[in-house]
């Protein structure tokens, strides 16, 4: 559906405005984030070798997050002809300039443009996962997901367990959409329906944090899982974030968490965008804090979750705050807090926090002050610690 | 008895019929010739259009527009209002003074002539290109600057991206931005009208109008929109905005088949295209399309309003890269809703180089007023961001107001809250 649709992608160059409040002049917290210099960002290539994920001595190029997902689709639809990819305005490149060149490069047959319907497209993919194909889907904003939401819940999920038997399956089928808050997507271009998704067993739902995660990220799903998968990329980060990405065809395993940066004292679960912003709470913290060691977790896959690295980690700190976008009312963070309070209660030294969008909807004017930022996080790791 | 109503007509088939009288189709006569149906071998459903592009009536049988200079007039400066404000507004997304903006170059015909035909009392359904609606409705400037600027004068509570507006009476419901959700809406709110007129005979009949882009119509919301529509018999006119293009997507890779227009046939619907550009053949399609919601105990009206987007989807699009320059440049030399009624005007001896001069300096400069004074107004309170998703404000949500106010009074230095009405107790 299509609304605005407004893609950020051919707008960023424009002078960037906050339209939710500027960041206060005064702050030393709520900065914006620098994406130059986080430490979760591969900035030269040297760091890229010492992950387990990537290909010994790997070439890389330094892209940014739509970048990323372009070249991990252009290496889907070079590895197999079973791959398609296909959605709104996909040919021309997207909106978010994901697909750019791709139909060029692989023709109309296999990478096109549908009409403007979810429910065909999720229906669509559904049915060419069926007989063989692996469809790469695009819904062009996760806030237009909703009247597909009857053929990935009813369908797609519930696909192999119908067909017992028969074995039929829609392993190969992914679902790709951006999501999360811009600064001024209101209540139609911000949501993040992940715990949605995750209700409902049987699809896979992934949210990746950078450009190197993504490409990894969405090749396994395309290719190491027999699972449907929702892929859903925080827009914020098209753009802003850009690493080193190696240039091979590498797969990162779904349902695995990573530690990516160890602790002691606490331990921070998030997953996608806020992850930037725990990781400058945290700097800050550590600072104003000498010797306390947070331990940062991006669960990568939203569900079937990684439960074990959580507990043991929350079994070492004793300690856990979740962190997420969108609303705290049933979202994941709720998951997470009752699975660590099932799983390590007695070495609880604090009660689970949850650090979450706020339960309303994203008005225009009030965005900053409904999501999570640096501050909450902040004020939340204090509490945690001084409990 | 809607089961019993249905084996009833069934068992009709009587021998030696000539034709079906299955219940699913009841007067389709046998054939021997198995001729499939081909839509590209059945002539194109034309185009109703009253003035040429030279602003002449093209039928000089038939008398003028039934229309008062003076109404014709508030037309084209209301049009012409549209034009002017968009182009203030779009400059001013690009120089970053607001996040977002949609132009409605090339449609200002359509939503103008349009709801032209309406009265106050009617009912719309907007998707996100009628701004021309909304003038025509008496939006005020100072409306869409509010919206636009999401400031405490603002409807919407600040709440909405740019150009999702909303007005109680003469009632145009907020826009919302996914696409077609509108559509199956207005058929229930016509639905509603048609109920409530039944039961309170002294009162003006009502209809809805709702708008939509060909784009929207491959939703299933639009199907199922008129197919209950036309079950329901609800008064209610389907006014499809065609200009070509779903943001890169053009008509032939959104549709198959005959336009919008084919789909209201199919589903029993009086259907009728219009030229877009022509705002008598918009207003008196509408005109006529109203009086036929109305009859018989209402039934449902298709108007599919032809056009070509001129301008990019949104501030957030640059068409160049799917559509080249030149066709652009080559529609709007072509065609134009404002070129051909200022023409017509100026062939009746009713405007001159002059008055246009006057009048677009001075919808300028009312336009320049409203903005300058709407962007320093401040933003709603910031309470605004917790009503309203219920009627009333959850215990949970109060405590999230608490937590946030404690979080803002204790990291002063972390939030600028000046732009907010009334700061941190915004909240209270």
């Amino acid at each position: 559906m299509v609304p605005l649709r407004p893609s950020r992608a051919l707008t960023s160059r424009v002078l960037r405005r906050y339209y939710s409040g500027a960041p206060s002049p005064l702050a030393k917290l709520n900065l914006p984030i620098d994406y130059k210099s986080t430490s979760l960002l591969h900035h030269t290539p040297s760091s890229l070798s010492g992950v387990a994920d990537f290909p010994a001595a790997a070439t890389s190029k330094r892209l940014n997050l739509f970048q990323a997902v372009n070249s991990a689709l252009r290496t889907a639809l070079s590895t197999s002809d079973k791959v398609l990819l296909f959605g709104e305005d996909v040919a021309f490149g997207g909106v978010f300039r994901c697909s750019m060149d791709l139909q060029t490069e692989f023709g109309s047959d296999r990478v096109f443009n549908t009409p403007l319907t979810e429910q065909g497209i999720a229906g669509f993919a559904i049915g060419a996962a069926a007989e063989g194909m692996k469809p790469v889907a695009e819904i062009q904003f996760a806030d237009y997901v909703f009247p597909a939401f009857d053929q990935i819940v009813n369908e797609a999920a519930k696909f192999r367990y119908r067909e017992g038997g028969t074995g039929i399956n829609v392993g190969g089928l992914v679902i790709r959409m951006p999501c999360g808050a811009v600064g001024h997507g209101a209540l139609y271009h911000t949501q993040s329906p992940e715990s949605l998704f995750a209700h409902i067993p049987g699809v896979r739902v992934v949210v990746p944090r950078s450009p190197s995660q993504a490409k990894g990220l969405l090749l396994s799903s395309i290719f190491e899982h027999n699972d449907p998968v929702i892929f859903m990329e925080p827009k914020i980060l098209y753009r802003a974030a850009v690493e080193h990405v190696p240039n091979e065809y590498y797969t990162i395993p779904l349902s695995k968490a990573e530690v990516i940066k160890p602790g002691k004292d606490l331990t921070i679960i998030s997953y996608g965008q806020p992850l930037y912003l725990c990781s400058a709470a945290i700097s800050a913290l550590e600072k104003s804090m000498p010797g306390v060691k947070v331990e940062l977790i991006d669960l990568r896959t939203i569900y079937p979750w990684d439960r074990q690295t959580v507990l043991e980690s929350v079994r070492k700190t004793g300690r856990a705050i979740v962190v997420h976008e969108s609303m705290i009312n049933y979202g994941v963070g709720a998951e997470v807090a009752a699975t660590i309070q099932e799983g390590a209660f007695l070495r609880l030294e604090a009660p689970v926090k949850r650090v979450a969008g706020w339960s309303t909807h994203t008005g225009l004017a009030y965005e900053q002050f409904i999501l999570p930022d640096v501050a909450r996080i902040y004020d939340a790791m204090k509490e945690t610690l001084e409990y | 008895m809607a089961a019993s109503r249905r084996w009833g007509s069934s068992i009709s088939q009587r021998p030696g019929s000539d034709r079906v009288h299955f219940p699913g189709a009841v007067n389709s006569k046998f054939t021997t010739d198995m001729s499939f149906l081909k839509s590209s071998d059945l002539p194109a459903i034309p185009t109703y259009r009253v003035i040429d592009s030279d602003g002449e009536l093209v039928d000089k049988t038939r008398g003028p527009p039934d229309v008062s200079d003076e109404e014709i007039l508030t037309w084209y400066k209301n049009m012409t209002t549209v034009s002017v404000m968009d182009v203030v507004m779009f400059e001013a997304q690009r120089q970053g003074r607001l996040s977002f903006y949609m132009v409605s170059a090339g449609e200002e015909g359509i939503a103008v002539g349009s709801a032209a035909a309406l009265t106050p009392d009617d009912v719309v359904f907007a998707q996100y290109r009628e701004t021309g609606v909304f003038q025509q409705r008496g939006f005020t400037l100072k409306d869409f600057m509010s919206q636009l600027f999401a400031n405490c004068n603002d409807k919407g509570q600040g709440r909405n991206m740019p150009v999702h507006y909303g007005q109680n009476y003469p009632r145009i419901h907020t826009i919302s931005s996914p696409l077609a959700t509108q559509i199956p809406q207005a058929a229930g709110a016509a639905y509603a009208l048609k109920i409530q007129d039944l039961q309170d005979p002294n009162r003006e009949p009502r209809i809805v109008t709702c708008y939509f882009g060909e784009g929207a119509a491959s939703e299933g919301d639009f199907h199922a929109a008129l197919n209950i529509a036309a079950t329901r018999s609800c008064p209610i006119v389907f006014l499809c905005r065609n200009n070509g293009f779903a943001i890169s997507t053009p008509t032939l890779e959104q549709y198959r088949g005959d336009g919008i227009a084919s789909r209201g046939i199919g589903y029993g619907i009086d259907t009728i295209r219009v030229d877009g550009n022509d705002v008598f053949a918009v207003y008196e399609a509408t005109k006529e399309a109203r009086k036929r919601a109305l009859s018989d105990g209402g039934r449902p009206v298709l108007i599919e309003a032809m056009s070509y987007r001129v301008s990019h989807h949104s501030t957030s699009d640059d068409s160049f890269a799917y559509r080249a320059r030149v066709e652009v440049e080559d529609w709007k030399r072509r065609d134009n809703p404002i070129i051909r009624l200022r023409k017509w005007l100026e062939n009746k001896g009713l405007w001159s180089e002059e008055q246009e001069k006057e009048t677009r300096d001075s919808i300028r400069k009312a336009v320049l007023k409203e903005f300058s004074e709407a962007e320093r107004e401040k933003k709603p309170p910031l309470r605004e961001a917790f009503t309203d998703v219920y009627e009333d404000i959850t215990e949970e949500a109060r405590e999230q107001m608490k937590e946030l106010k404690r979080i803002l009074e204790k990291y002063p230095n972390e939030y600028d809250l000046r732009p907010y009405k009334d700061g941190v107790n915004g909240l209270d």
